[in-house]
Protein backbone atom coordinates (compact mmCIF):
# COMPACT_ATOMS: atom_id res chain seq x y z
CA UNK A 1 0.00 0.00 0.00
CA UNK A 2 1.36 3.16 -1.03
CA UNK A 3 1.44 6.35 1.43
CA UNK A 4 -1.34 7.96 -0.83
CA UNK A 5 -3.00 5.22 -2.46
CA UNK A 6 -4.82 5.97 -5.86
CA UNK A 7 -6.81 3.81 -8.46
CA UNK A 8 -6.50 6.07 -12.27
CA UNK A 9 -9.01 6.12 -14.48
CA UNK A 10 -6.45 3.46 -16.74
CA UNK A 11 -6.86 1.14 -13.49
CA UNK A 12 -10.55 1.46 -13.09
CA UNK A 13 -10.64 0.68 -16.78
CA UNK A 14 -8.67 -2.46 -16.01
CA UNK A 15 -10.68 -3.23 -13.32
CA UNK A 16 -14.16 -2.98 -15.24
CA UNK A 17 -12.60 -5.14 -17.90
CA UNK A 18 -11.36 -7.56 -15.40
CA UNK A 19 -14.70 -8.06 -13.73
CA UNK A 20 -16.85 -7.50 -16.59
CA UNK A 21 -18.49 -4.45 -16.21
CA UNK A 22 -19.04 -2.30 -19.24
CA UNK A 23 -18.88 1.46 -18.31
CA UNK A 24 -18.99 4.37 -19.72
CA UNK A 25 -15.47 6.72 -20.07
CA UNK A 26 -18.02 8.85 -17.61
CA UNK A 27 -18.78 6.53 -14.86
CA UNK A 28 -15.39 5.30 -15.12
CA UNK A 29 -14.03 8.52 -14.44
CA UNK A 30 -16.50 9.22 -11.12
CA UNK A 31 -15.33 5.05 -10.28
CA UNK A 32 -11.90 6.93 -10.04
CA UNK A 33 -12.69 9.19 -8.16
CA UNK A 34 -14.82 7.80 -5.48
CA UNK A 35 -12.63 4.46 -4.96
CA UNK A 36 -9.27 6.18 -4.95
CA UNK A 37 -11.44 8.09 -1.53
CA UNK A 38 -12.18 4.70 -0.09
CA UNK A 39 -8.91 3.31 -0.66
CA UNK A 40 -7.05 5.94 1.11
CA UNK A 41 -9.60 5.63 3.69
CA UNK A 42 -8.16 1.70 4.17
CA UNK A 43 -4.49 3.40 4.27
CA UNK A 44 -4.42 3.02 8.23
CA UNK A 45 -3.98 -0.55 7.57
CA UNK A 46 -0.92 -0.67 6.59
CA UNK A 47 0.66 0.52 10.05
CA UNK A 48 -0.93 -2.73 11.66
CA UNK A 49 2.42 -5.39 11.81
CA UNK A 50 0.85 -8.51 10.76
CA UNK A 51 3.60 -10.72 10.58
CA UNK A 52 3.58 -14.07 11.13
CA UNK A 53 -0.06 -13.45 11.39
CA UNK A 54 -2.57 -16.46 9.45
CA UNK A 55 -5.21 -14.77 7.76
CA UNK A 56 -8.78 -15.17 8.67
CA UNK A 57 -10.51 -16.27 6.01
CA UNK A 58 -13.71 -17.40 8.16
CA UNK A 59 -14.93 -16.77 11.88
CA UNK A 60 -15.70 -20.10 12.61
CA UNK A 61 -13.51 -23.95 12.44
CA UNK A 62 -15.15 -25.28 9.60
CA UNK A 63 -14.66 -28.97 9.63
CA UNK A 64 -15.37 -30.78 6.13
CA UNK A 65 -17.72 -33.61 5.76
CA UNK A 66 -17.91 -36.25 3.91
CA UNK A 67 -21.55 -37.47 2.71
CA UNK A 68 -22.37 -40.75 0.86
CA UNK A 69 -21.79 -40.44 -2.61
CA UNK A 70 -25.72 -41.11 -3.86
CA UNK A 71 -27.28 -39.91 -6.92
CA UNK A 72 -30.81 -37.98 -6.28
CA UNK A 73 -32.76 -35.54 -8.21
CA UNK A 74 -33.39 -32.19 -7.00
CA UNK A 75 -34.63 -30.16 -10.08
CA UNK A 76 -35.95 -31.46 -13.42
CA UNK A 77 -34.38 -29.76 -16.22
CA UNK A 78 -37.96 -27.79 -16.97
CA UNK A 79 -37.12 -25.87 -13.64
CA UNK A 80 -33.63 -25.29 -14.23
CA UNK A 81 -34.39 -23.87 -17.44
CA UNK A 82 -37.26 -21.93 -16.33
CA UNK A 83 -35.10 -18.30 -15.77
CA UNK A 84 -33.33 -18.92 -18.63
CA UNK A 85 -33.12 -15.54 -20.37
CA UNK A 86 -32.94 -17.40 -24.06
CA UNK A 87 -33.09 -21.31 -24.53
CA UNK A 88 -33.09 -23.83 -27.65
CA UNK A 89 -35.29 -26.67 -26.76
CA UNK A 90 -33.69 -27.92 -23.82
CA UNK A 91 -30.67 -25.73 -24.26
CA UNK A 92 -29.44 -22.50 -22.51
CA UNK A 93 -28.54 -20.06 -25.70
CA UNK A 94 -25.67 -18.72 -25.49
CA UNK A 95 -22.97 -16.76 -27.99
CA UNK A 96 -20.54 -18.54 -29.65
CA UNK A 97 -17.58 -19.58 -26.86
CA UNK A 98 -15.04 -20.66 -29.75
CA UNK B 1 -55.81 -2.94 20.00
CA UNK B 2 -55.54 -3.92 16.44
CA UNK B 3 -54.91 -7.00 14.49
CA UNK B 4 -51.40 -5.65 13.38
CA UNK B 5 -50.26 -3.86 16.32
CA UNK B 6 -50.49 -7.71 18.11
CA UNK B 7 -46.61 -9.29 18.13
CA UNK B 8 -46.51 -12.60 16.18
CA UNK B 9 -47.04 -14.93 19.38
CA UNK B 10 -50.33 -12.90 20.20
CA UNK B 11 -51.56 -13.05 16.87
CA UNK B 12 -50.80 -16.90 16.02
CA UNK B 13 -52.01 -17.71 19.61
CA UNK B 14 -55.76 -16.42 18.30
CA UNK B 15 -55.19 -17.82 15.40
CA UNK B 16 -55.28 -21.26 17.45
CA UNK B 17 -57.84 -20.15 19.77
CA UNK B 18 -59.95 -19.58 16.86
CA UNK B 19 -60.55 -16.18 18.27
CA UNK B 20 -59.45 -14.44 14.51
CA UNK B 21 -58.77 -16.55 11.76
CA UNK B 22 -55.61 -17.10 9.63
CA UNK B 23 -57.49 -15.77 6.47
CA UNK B 24 -58.85 -12.74 8.25
CA UNK B 25 -55.12 -11.79 9.48
CA UNK B 26 -53.41 -12.32 6.11
CA UNK B 27 -56.35 -10.23 4.68
CA UNK B 28 -55.86 -7.59 7.01
CA UNK B 29 -51.96 -7.18 6.51
CA UNK B 30 -52.48 -7.06 3.29
CA UNK B 31 -54.22 -4.70 2.71
CA UNK B 32 -52.52 -2.81 5.11
CA UNK B 33 -49.49 -3.76 3.16
CA UNK B 34 -50.26 -3.01 -0.38
CA UNK B 35 -52.46 0.22 0.84
CA UNK B 36 -49.03 1.73 2.95
CA UNK B 37 -46.78 0.72 0.48
CA UNK B 38 -47.21 3.68 -1.77
CA UNK B 39 -45.62 5.47 1.03
CA UNK B 40 -42.85 3.19 2.52
CA UNK B 41 -42.03 1.51 -0.58
CA UNK B 42 -41.44 -1.54 1.60
CA UNK B 43 -42.14 -4.25 -0.44
CA UNK B 44 -41.25 -5.56 -4.25
CA UNK B 45 -43.62 -8.00 -4.38
CA UNK B 46 -46.76 -9.71 -2.74
CA UNK B 47 -47.67 -13.44 -2.68
CA UNK B 48 -50.38 -13.86 -4.50
CA UNK B 49 -51.27 -17.27 -2.68
CA UNK B 50 -51.21 -15.81 0.64
CA UNK B 51 -54.90 -15.95 1.22
CA UNK B 52 -55.03 -19.66 0.19
CA UNK B 53 -52.26 -20.34 1.86
CA UNK B 54 -54.13 -18.99 5.03
CA UNK B 55 -56.88 -21.30 4.52
CA UNK B 56 -54.70 -24.02 4.65
CA UNK B 57 -54.00 -23.14 7.82
CA UNK B 58 -57.31 -22.34 9.16
CA UNK B 59 -57.96 -26.10 8.11
CA UNK B 60 -55.40 -27.60 9.57
CA UNK B 61 -56.92 -26.01 12.88
CA UNK B 62 -60.43 -26.82 12.12
CA UNK B 63 -58.93 -30.40 11.74
CA UNK B 64 -56.86 -30.30 15.00
CA UNK B 65 -54.12 -31.22 12.85
CA UNK B 66 -50.61 -30.48 14.45
CA UNK B 67 -49.45 -26.97 13.92
CA UNK B 68 -46.48 -24.84 14.39
CA UNK B 69 -46.00 -22.12 16.41
CA UNK B 70 -45.96 -19.33 13.98
CA UNK B 71 -49.18 -20.57 12.41
CA UNK B 72 -51.10 -17.91 10.33
CA UNK B 73 -48.42 -15.67 11.19
CA UNK B 74 -47.66 -13.08 7.87
CA UNK B 75 -44.38 -13.16 7.36
CA UNK B 76 -42.50 -10.58 5.34
CA UNK B 77 -39.21 -11.35 3.89
CA UNK B 78 -36.42 -9.47 2.57
CA UNK B 79 -35.93 -10.19 -1.32
CA UNK B 80 -32.42 -11.75 -0.56
CA UNK B 81 -34.28 -15.09 0.36
CA UNK B 82 -35.54 -17.70 -2.25
CA UNK B 83 -38.92 -18.48 -2.12
CA UNK B 84 -40.56 -20.70 -4.24
CA UNK B 85 -42.68 -19.44 -7.30
CA UNK B 86 -42.14 -15.79 -5.60
CA UNK B 87 -39.80 -13.88 -7.69
CA UNK B 88 -36.72 -13.01 -6.10
CA UNK B 89 -34.64 -10.29 -6.85
CA UNK B 90 -32.05 -9.07 -4.29
CA UNK B 91 -33.29 -5.40 -5.09
CA UNK B 92 -31.40 -5.92 -8.69
CA UNK B 93 -32.31 -5.28 -12.13
CA UNK B 94 -30.29 -7.98 -12.81
CA UNK B 95 -32.73 -10.16 -11.03
CA UNK B 96 -35.38 -8.38 -11.90
CA UNK B 97 -37.83 -11.66 -13.48
CA UNK B 98 -36.44 -14.35 -11.14
CA UNK B 99 -38.42 -16.68 -9.27
CA UNK B 100 -37.01 -19.32 -7.54
CA UNK B 101 -37.82 -23.19 -8.35
CA UNK B 102 -37.32 -23.49 -4.25
CA UNK B 103 -37.12 -21.86 -1.21
CA UNK B 104 -34.02 -20.93 1.07
CA UNK B 105 -33.87 -23.68 4.30
CA UNK B 106 -34.64 -20.26 6.21
CA UNK B 107 -37.91 -19.58 4.76
CA UNK B 108 -39.21 -23.50 4.51
CA UNK B 109 -38.29 -23.50 8.41
CA UNK B 110 -40.69 -20.20 8.57
CA UNK B 111 -43.33 -22.05 6.85
CA UNK B 112 -43.11 -25.59 8.65
CA UNK B 113 -43.65 -23.39 11.41
CA UNK B 114 -47.11 -22.31 10.33
CA UNK B 115 -45.80 -18.56 9.11
CA UNK B 116 -47.32 -17.47 5.59
CA UNK B 117 -45.39 -15.00 3.29
CA UNK B 118 -46.65 -12.28 3.03
CA UNK B 119 -44.57 -10.95 0.58
CA UNK B 120 -40.91 -9.85 -0.60
CA UNK B 121 -39.30 -6.85 0.96
CA UNK B 122 -37.51 -3.88 -0.25
CA UNK B 123 -33.53 -3.40 0.27
CA UNK B 124 -29.83 -2.36 -0.97
CA UNK B 125 -28.91 -3.89 -3.94
CA UNK B 126 -27.32 -7.41 -2.95
CA UNK B 127 -27.51 -6.32 0.52
CA UNK B 128 -24.99 -3.18 -0.42
CA UNK B 129 -25.97 -0.18 1.37
CA UNK B 130 -26.59 1.37 4.19
CA UNK B 131 -29.73 3.19 3.55
CA UNK B 132 -31.81 1.56 1.29
CA UNK B 133 -31.57 4.10 -1.44
CA UNK B 134 -29.68 1.80 -3.39
CA UNK B 135 -32.10 -0.87 -4.49
CA UNK B 136 -32.95 -0.84 -8.03
CA UNK B 137 -37.21 -1.09 -6.84
CA UNK B 138 -36.56 2.78 -5.60
CA UNK B 139 -36.26 4.36 -2.14
CA UNK B 140 -37.80 2.67 0.64
CA UNK B 141 -38.44 5.38 3.56
CA UNK B 142 -38.87 5.59 7.25
CA UNK B 143 -42.31 5.13 8.45
CA UNK B 144 -41.34 7.44 11.57
CA UNK B 145 -40.15 10.30 8.98
CA UNK B 146 -40.64 9.78 5.66
CA UNK B 147 -37.98 11.94 4.29
CA UNK B 148 -35.50 9.86 6.07
CA UNK B 149 -34.19 6.54 5.35
CA UNK B 150 -35.01 3.26 7.61
CA UNK B 151 -31.22 2.24 7.42
CA UNK B 152 -30.04 -0.86 5.22
CA UNK B 153 -29.46 -3.34 3.94
CA UNK B 154 -32.75 -4.68 5.21
CA UNK B 155 -34.47 -1.15 5.43
CA UNK B 156 -37.91 -2.84 3.87
CA UNK B 157 -37.33 -5.19 6.84
CA UNK B 158 -37.50 -2.93 9.28
CA UNK B 159 -39.66 -0.60 7.51
CA UNK B 160 -42.64 -2.96 7.66
CA UNK B 161 -42.06 -4.28 11.19
CA UNK B 162 -42.07 -0.89 12.40
CA UNK B 163 -45.50 0.32 10.11
CA UNK B 164 -47.35 -3.33 11.21
CA UNK B 165 -46.99 -4.04 7.48
CA UNK B 166 -46.01 -7.87 8.53
CA UNK B 167 -46.22 -9.69 12.04
CA UNK B 168 -42.79 -10.90 11.87
CA UNK B 169 -39.87 -9.81 9.13
CA UNK B 170 -36.24 -11.90 7.67
CA UNK B 171 -33.10 -9.71 7.27
CA UNK B 172 -29.84 -10.36 6.30
CA UNK B 173 -26.69 -8.91 8.32
CA UNK B 174 -23.50 -8.96 6.58
CA UNK B 175 -22.32 -5.72 8.44
CA UNK B 176 -25.36 -4.26 10.21
CA UNK B 177 -27.79 -4.85 7.92
CA UNK B 178 -30.09 -6.01 10.56
CA UNK B 179 -29.18 -4.06 13.91
CA UNK B 180 -28.86 -0.28 11.95
CA UNK B 181 -32.07 -0.40 10.28
CA UNK B 182 -33.73 -1.67 13.58
CA UNK B 183 -32.27 1.07 15.09
CA UNK B 184 -33.28 3.80 12.59
CA UNK B 185 -36.88 2.23 12.40
CA UNK B 186 -37.88 1.69 16.62
CA UNK B 187 -37.60 -2.55 15.95
CA UNK B 188 -35.65 -5.33 17.26
CA UNK B 189 -33.48 -7.00 15.08
CA UNK B 190 -30.36 -9.92 15.54
CA UNK B 191 -27.92 -11.41 13.79
CA UNK B 192 -27.17 -15.03 15.16
CA UNK B 193 -23.72 -16.30 15.60
CA UNK B 194 -21.83 -17.17 11.70
CA UNK B 195 -22.72 -20.63 11.16
CA UNK B 196 -26.36 -20.33 13.55
CA UNK B 197 -28.43 -19.92 10.30
CA UNK B 198 -27.91 -22.13 6.83
CA UNK B 199 -27.36 -19.75 4.32
CA UNK B 200 -28.79 -22.05 1.93
CA UNK B 201 -31.02 -20.50 -0.83
CA UNK B 202 -30.20 -16.58 0.31
CA UNK B 203 -28.22 -14.57 -2.36
CA UNK B 204 -24.92 -14.54 -1.37
CA UNK B 205 -23.34 -11.15 -0.64
CA UNK B 206 -19.81 -11.89 1.57
CA UNK B 207 -20.23 -15.30 2.39
CA UNK B 208 -17.76 -15.09 5.72
CA UNK B 209 -19.88 -12.33 6.53
CA UNK B 210 -23.57 -13.28 5.72
CA UNK B 211 -25.93 -14.37 8.15
CA UNK B 212 -29.78 -14.18 8.41
CA UNK B 213 -31.64 -13.02 11.56
CA UNK B 214 -35.52 -11.84 12.48
CA UNK B 215 -36.47 -8.23 12.25
CA UNK B 216 -39.44 -8.15 14.98
CA UNK B 217 -41.62 -6.08 17.63
CA UNK B 218 -40.33 -8.00 20.49
CA UNK B 219 -37.77 -9.63 21.91
CA UNK B 220 -39.93 -13.06 22.40
CA UNK B 221 -40.82 -13.08 18.85
CA UNK B 222 -36.98 -12.44 17.68
CA UNK B 223 -36.33 -15.30 20.53
CA UNK B 224 -39.15 -18.02 18.55
CA UNK B 225 -38.39 -17.42 14.98
CA UNK B 226 -34.69 -17.41 15.78
CA UNK B 227 -35.02 -20.92 17.40
CA UNK B 228 -37.11 -22.02 14.57
CA UNK B 229 -34.86 -21.02 12.12
CA UNK B 230 -31.38 -22.11 13.60
CA UNK B 231 -29.68 -25.92 13.30
CA UNK B 232 -27.39 -27.62 11.31
CA UNK B 233 -28.52 -27.84 7.15
CA UNK B 234 -27.05 -30.34 5.14
CA UNK B 235 -27.00 -28.24 2.17
CA UNK B 236 -25.23 -25.28 4.13
CA UNK B 237 -21.08 -26.63 4.96
CA UNK B 238 -20.95 -23.51 7.45
CA UNK B 239 -24.33 -24.07 9.30
CA UNK B 240 -23.05 -25.34 12.82
CA UNK B 241 -24.29 -28.86 14.74
CA UNK B 242 -24.15 -26.58 18.25
CA UNK B 243 -27.51 -27.56 19.98
CA UNK B 244 -29.99 -25.05 19.50
CA UNK B 245 -31.60 -23.76 22.67
CA UNK B 246 -35.45 -23.45 23.87
CA UNK B 247 -33.99 -19.52 23.12
CA UNK B 248 -37.74 -18.45 23.80
CA UNK B 249 -38.78 -20.32 26.27
CA UNK B 250 -34.97 -19.67 28.01
CA UNK B 251 -36.01 -16.05 27.93
CA UNK B 252 -34.99 -14.66 31.17
CA UNK B 253 -34.69 -10.73 32.25
CA UNK B 254 -32.85 -10.72 35.18
CA UNK B 255 -29.41 -9.03 35.10
CA UNK B 256 -28.41 -9.65 38.87
CA UNK B 257 -24.91 -10.69 38.63
CA UNK B 258 -24.63 -9.96 34.99
CA UNK B 259 -21.26 -8.71 33.57
CA UNK B 260 -21.34 -6.39 30.59
CA UNK B 261 -18.86 -5.30 29.15
CA UNK B 262 -18.24 -1.54 27.07
CA UNK B 263 -15.66 -1.22 24.99
CA UNK B 264 -13.01 1.45 25.14
CA UNK B 265 -12.71 2.23 21.41
CA UNK B 266 -16.14 2.77 20.74
CA UNK B 267 -16.53 5.86 23.49
CA UNK B 268 -16.37 9.05 22.32
CA UNK B 269 -16.09 7.80 18.30
CA UNK B 270 -16.66 10.86 15.99
CA UNK B 271 -19.84 12.05 15.09
CA UNK B 272 -21.75 10.20 17.67
CA UNK B 273 -24.71 12.96 18.89
CA UNK B 274 -25.14 14.22 22.12
CA UNK B 275 -28.77 11.95 21.95
CA UNK B 276 -27.21 8.60 21.48
CA UNK B 277 -24.69 9.20 24.02
CA UNK B 278 -27.47 10.03 26.77
CA UNK B 279 -29.58 6.70 25.53
CA UNK B 280 -26.34 4.86 25.81
CA UNK B 281 -25.87 6.06 29.23
CA UNK B 282 -29.18 5.88 30.22
CA UNK B 283 -29.17 2.64 29.52
CA UNK B 284 -26.00 1.52 30.80
CA UNK B 285 -27.24 2.84 34.38
CA UNK B 286 -30.09 0.49 33.89
CA UNK B 287 -27.93 -2.11 33.78
CA UNK B 288 -26.17 -1.38 36.49
CA UNK B 289 -29.36 -0.42 38.63
CA UNK B 290 -30.23 -3.57 38.50
CA UNK B 291 -27.39 -5.30 39.81
CA UNK B 292 -25.32 -6.29 36.79
CA UNK B 293 -21.16 -5.14 36.97
CA UNK B 294 -20.48 -2.97 33.93
CA UNK B 295 -16.58 -3.00 33.00
CA UNK B 296 -14.77 -0.90 30.10
CA UNK B 297 -12.34 -3.89 27.50
CA UNK B 298 -10.16 -3.00 25.28
CA UNK B 299 -9.86 -4.45 20.99
CA UNK B 300 -7.38 -1.83 19.77
CA UNK B 301 -7.65 -2.98 16.28
CA UNK B 302 -11.60 -2.61 16.23
CA UNK B 303 -10.92 0.82 15.05
CA UNK B 304 -9.79 -1.33 11.67
CA UNK B 305 -13.20 -2.73 11.50
CA UNK B 306 -14.54 -0.65 8.76
CA UNK B 307 -11.33 -0.96 6.28
CA UNK B 308 -11.21 -4.64 6.97
CA UNK B 309 -14.82 -4.90 6.81
CA UNK B 310 -15.26 -3.34 3.12
CA UNK B 311 -11.59 -5.01 1.60
CA UNK B 312 -12.76 -8.44 3.02
CA UNK B 313 -16.67 -8.14 2.00
CA UNK B 314 -16.01 -6.50 -1.46
CA UNK B 315 -13.42 -9.06 -2.08
CA UNK B 316 -16.02 -11.66 -1.52
CA UNK B 317 -18.72 -10.20 -3.35
CA UNK B 318 -16.26 -9.81 -6.49
CA UNK B 319 -16.31 -13.46 -6.95
CA UNK B 320 -19.55 -14.04 -5.43
CA UNK B 321 -21.43 -11.94 -8.24
CA UNK B 322 -19.43 -13.39 -11.08
CA UNK B 323 -22.08 -15.70 -11.29
CA UNK B 324 -24.37 -13.42 -13.12
CA UNK B 325 -23.89 -13.55 -16.56
CA UNK B 326 -26.90 -13.61 -18.19
CA UNK B 327 -26.55 -17.03 -19.23
CA UNK B 328 -28.76 -19.53 -16.95
CA UNK B 329 -31.16 -16.66 -15.12
CA UNK B 330 -31.43 -12.79 -14.38
CA UNK B 331 -31.45 -10.14 -16.76
CA UNK B 332 -29.32 -10.28 -20.52
CA UNK B 333 -28.55 -7.71 -22.26
CA UNK B 334 -29.94 -7.67 -26.03
CA UNK B 335 -27.89 -8.16 -29.22
CA UNK B 336 -29.05 -8.39 -32.94
CA UNK B 337 -27.25 -11.33 -33.34
CA UNK B 338 -25.98 -13.41 -30.90
CA UNK B 339 -24.53 -15.68 -32.43
CA UNK B 340 -22.09 -12.75 -34.04
CA UNK B 341 -21.51 -11.14 -30.29
CA UNK B 342 -18.34 -12.10 -28.95
CA UNK B 343 -18.92 -13.43 -25.23
CA UNK B 344 -17.05 -10.49 -23.63
CA UNK B 345 -18.96 -8.20 -24.89
CA UNK B 346 -22.29 -10.23 -23.89
CA UNK B 347 -20.87 -10.44 -20.21
CA UNK B 348 -20.08 -6.83 -20.09
CA UNK B 349 -23.23 -5.46 -21.39
CA UNK B 350 -25.18 -7.95 -19.53
CA UNK B 351 -23.76 -6.79 -16.15
CA UNK B 352 -22.73 -3.49 -17.27
CA UNK B 353 -26.77 -2.66 -17.25
CA UNK B 354 -27.91 -5.57 -14.69
CA UNK B 355 -26.03 -3.79 -11.98
CA UNK B 356 -26.33 -0.91 -9.88
CA UNK B 357 -23.48 1.90 -9.43
CA UNK B 358 -23.18 0.32 -5.60
CA UNK B 359 -22.86 -2.65 -6.72
CA UNK B 360 -20.42 -1.96 -9.51
CA UNK B 361 -18.52 0.12 -6.72
CA UNK B 362 -17.93 -2.94 -4.81
CA UNK B 363 -17.23 -5.22 -7.77
CA UNK B 364 -14.67 -2.68 -8.85
CA UNK B 365 -13.18 -2.62 -5.09
CA UNK B 366 -13.10 -6.26 -4.74
CA UNK B 367 -11.90 -7.03 -7.96
CA UNK B 368 -9.11 -4.57 -7.16
CA UNK B 369 -8.11 -5.93 -3.32
CA UNK B 370 -7.99 -9.24 -5.36
CA UNK B 371 -6.12 -8.80 -8.49
CA UNK B 372 -2.49 -9.63 -8.93
CA UNK B 373 0.10 -6.50 -7.52
CA UNK B 374 -2.79 -5.89 -4.90
CA UNK B 375 -3.78 -9.09 -3.09
CA UNK B 376 -0.81 -8.98 -0.45
CA UNK B 377 -1.26 -5.37 0.42
CA UNK B 378 -5.20 -5.56 0.78
CA UNK B 379 -7.23 -8.64 1.10
CA UNK B 380 -4.19 -10.84 2.57
CA UNK B 381 -3.61 -7.71 4.81
CA UNK B 382 -7.62 -7.52 5.67
CA UNK B 383 -7.93 -11.12 6.70
CA UNK B 384 -4.52 -11.01 9.04
CA UNK B 385 -5.87 -7.68 10.84
CA UNK B 386 -9.85 -9.59 11.01
CA UNK B 387 -7.59 -12.17 12.91
CA UNK B 388 -6.47 -9.91 15.06
CA UNK B 389 -9.97 -8.80 15.72
CA UNK B 390 -11.66 -11.64 16.08
CA UNK B 391 -8.86 -12.76 18.38
CA UNK B 392 -9.24 -9.74 20.63
CA UNK B 393 -12.78 -10.29 20.74
CA UNK B 394 -12.96 -13.85 21.83
CA UNK B 395 -10.44 -12.63 24.74
CA UNK B 396 -11.94 -9.61 25.89
CA UNK B 397 -15.32 -10.57 25.85
CA UNK B 398 -14.29 -13.93 28.11
CA UNK B 399 -16.12 -14.12 31.60
CA UNK B 400 -18.65 -11.70 29.99
CA UNK B 401 -22.39 -12.06 29.02
CA UNK B 402 -22.50 -9.35 26.98
CA UNK B 403 -21.13 -6.67 25.18
CA UNK B 404 -22.93 -3.16 25.00
CA UNK B 405 -22.39 -0.32 22.54
CA UNK B 406 -24.41 2.18 20.38
CA UNK B 407 -25.75 0.85 17.08
CA UNK B 408 -25.02 4.03 15.23
CA UNK B 409 -23.42 7.25 15.13
CA UNK B 410 -26.38 9.26 14.83
CA UNK B 411 -30.19 8.42 14.08
CA UNK B 412 -31.64 7.93 10.96
CA UNK B 413 -30.45 10.55 8.23
CA UNK B 414 -32.51 12.22 5.15
CA UNK B 415 -32.82 10.48 2.50
CA UNK B 416 -30.17 11.54 -0.24
CA UNK B 417 -27.59 12.95 2.40
CA UNK B 418 -24.73 10.34 2.03
CA UNK B 419 -25.67 8.67 -1.12
CA UNK B 420 -23.28 10.50 -3.03
CA UNK B 421 -20.08 10.12 -0.84
CA UNK B 422 -19.07 6.48 -0.22
CA UNK B 423 -17.03 7.31 2.42
CA UNK B 424 -19.77 8.82 4.41
CA UNK B 425 -22.23 6.01 4.22
CA UNK B 426 -19.57 3.28 5.21
CA UNK B 427 -18.47 4.62 8.34
CA UNK B 428 -21.95 4.41 9.13
CA UNK B 429 -20.69 1.05 10.20
CA UNK B 430 -18.51 1.85 12.67
CA UNK B 431 -20.08 0.00 15.70
CA UNK B 432 -21.81 -2.96 13.88
CA UNK B 433 -18.65 -4.81 11.34
CA UNK B 434 -16.12 -6.05 13.59
CA UNK B 435 -19.96 -8.29 15.07
CA UNK B 436 -19.64 -10.14 11.55
CA UNK B 437 -15.64 -9.82 11.29
CA UNK B 438 -15.47 -12.09 14.73
CA UNK B 439 -18.75 -14.13 14.05
CA UNK B 440 -20.34 -12.94 16.85
CA UNK B 441 -23.77 -12.44 17.92
CA UNK B 442 -25.57 -9.04 17.91
CA UNK B 443 -28.72 -7.24 18.46
CA UNK B 444 -30.66 -3.86 18.46
CA UNK B 445 -32.75 -2.92 20.82
CA UNK B 446 -35.05 0.20 20.50
CA UNK B 447 -34.64 2.06 24.10
CA UNK B 448 -35.72 5.54 23.11
CA UNK B 449 -35.67 8.69 20.60
CA UNK B 450 -34.18 11.44 19.84
CA UNK B 451 -35.39 15.11 20.10
CA UNK B 452 -36.78 14.90 16.52
CA UNK B 453 -38.90 12.22 17.69
CA UNK B 454 -36.56 9.34 16.01
CA UNK B 455 -35.78 5.98 17.42
CA UNK B 456 -32.65 4.83 19.03
CA UNK B 457 -30.86 1.35 19.32
CA UNK B 458 -28.69 0.24 21.66
CA UNK B 459 -26.32 -2.88 20.64
CA UNK B 460 -26.37 -6.22 22.91
CA UNK B 461 -23.38 -8.60 21.54
CA UNK B 462 -21.91 -11.52 23.06
CA UNK B 463 -19.25 -14.78 22.58
CA UNK B 464 -20.49 -17.28 19.60
CA UNK B 465 -23.52 -18.86 20.06
CA UNK B 466 -24.28 -17.28 22.88
CA UNK B 467 -27.24 -15.86 21.30
CA UNK B 468 -29.15 -16.41 24.66
CA UNK B 469 -27.16 -14.02 26.97
CA UNK B 470 -27.86 -11.25 23.77
CA UNK B 471 -31.89 -12.15 24.21
CA UNK B 472 -31.34 -12.14 28.11
CA UNK B 473 -30.02 -8.65 28.25
CA UNK B 474 -32.41 -7.46 25.06
CA UNK B 475 -35.49 -8.22 27.35
CA UNK B 476 -34.42 -6.86 30.15
CA UNK B 477 -33.79 -3.88 28.46
CA UNK B 478 -36.73 -3.82 26.55
CA UNK B 479 -38.86 -4.55 29.43
CA UNK B 480 -37.44 -1.08 30.86
CA UNK B 481 -37.78 1.20 27.15
CA UNK B 482 -40.54 -0.26 25.43
CA UNK B 483 -42.82 2.48 26.77
CA UNK B 484 -40.32 5.12 25.52
CA UNK B 485 -40.71 4.27 22.12
CA UNK B 486 -44.06 3.08 20.70
CA UNK B 487 -45.01 2.95 16.92
CA UNK B 488 -44.96 5.37 14.09
CA UNK B 489 -48.15 7.14 12.71
CA UNK B 490 -48.16 6.07 9.64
Amino acid sequence: MSDSPSIDISTAEKMSRLANLKMSSEQLKEMSFTLTKVVQLFHSLSQVNTEGIEPLVTPVDIRLVLRSDLAKTNFSAEEMLSNAPEKTGNLFTVPPVV
Amino acid sequence: MQIHELSAQELSQKIQSKEVSAAEVAKHFLERAQNLNFKLNAFISFNEEVLKEAEKIDLQIARGNKIGPLAGVPLGVKDMFCTQGIRTTAGSRILENFVPPYDSTVVRKLKEAGAIVLGKLNQDEFAMGSSGETSYFGVCKNPWDLSKTPGGSSGGSAAAQAAGLAALCLGTDTGGSIRQPASFCGVYGIKPTYGRVSRYGIVSYASSLDQAGPVTRTVSDAALALEVISGKDALDMTSSDQSVPEFHKNLNPSLHGKRIAVLKEYENSDGLTPDIVNAYEKAIEFLRGEGATVEQISCPHAIHGVSVYYLVATSEASSNLSRYDGVKYGHRAQFENISSTSLKDFYSSTRGEGFGPEVKRRIMLGTYCLASGYYEAYYKKASQVRRIIRDEFLVALQGFDALVSPVTSTTAFDIGKKISDPVKMYMNDIFTVCTNLAGLPGASVPVGKDRAGLPIGIQVQSLPFCEQSVLDVSYALELAFKNSVGAPHV
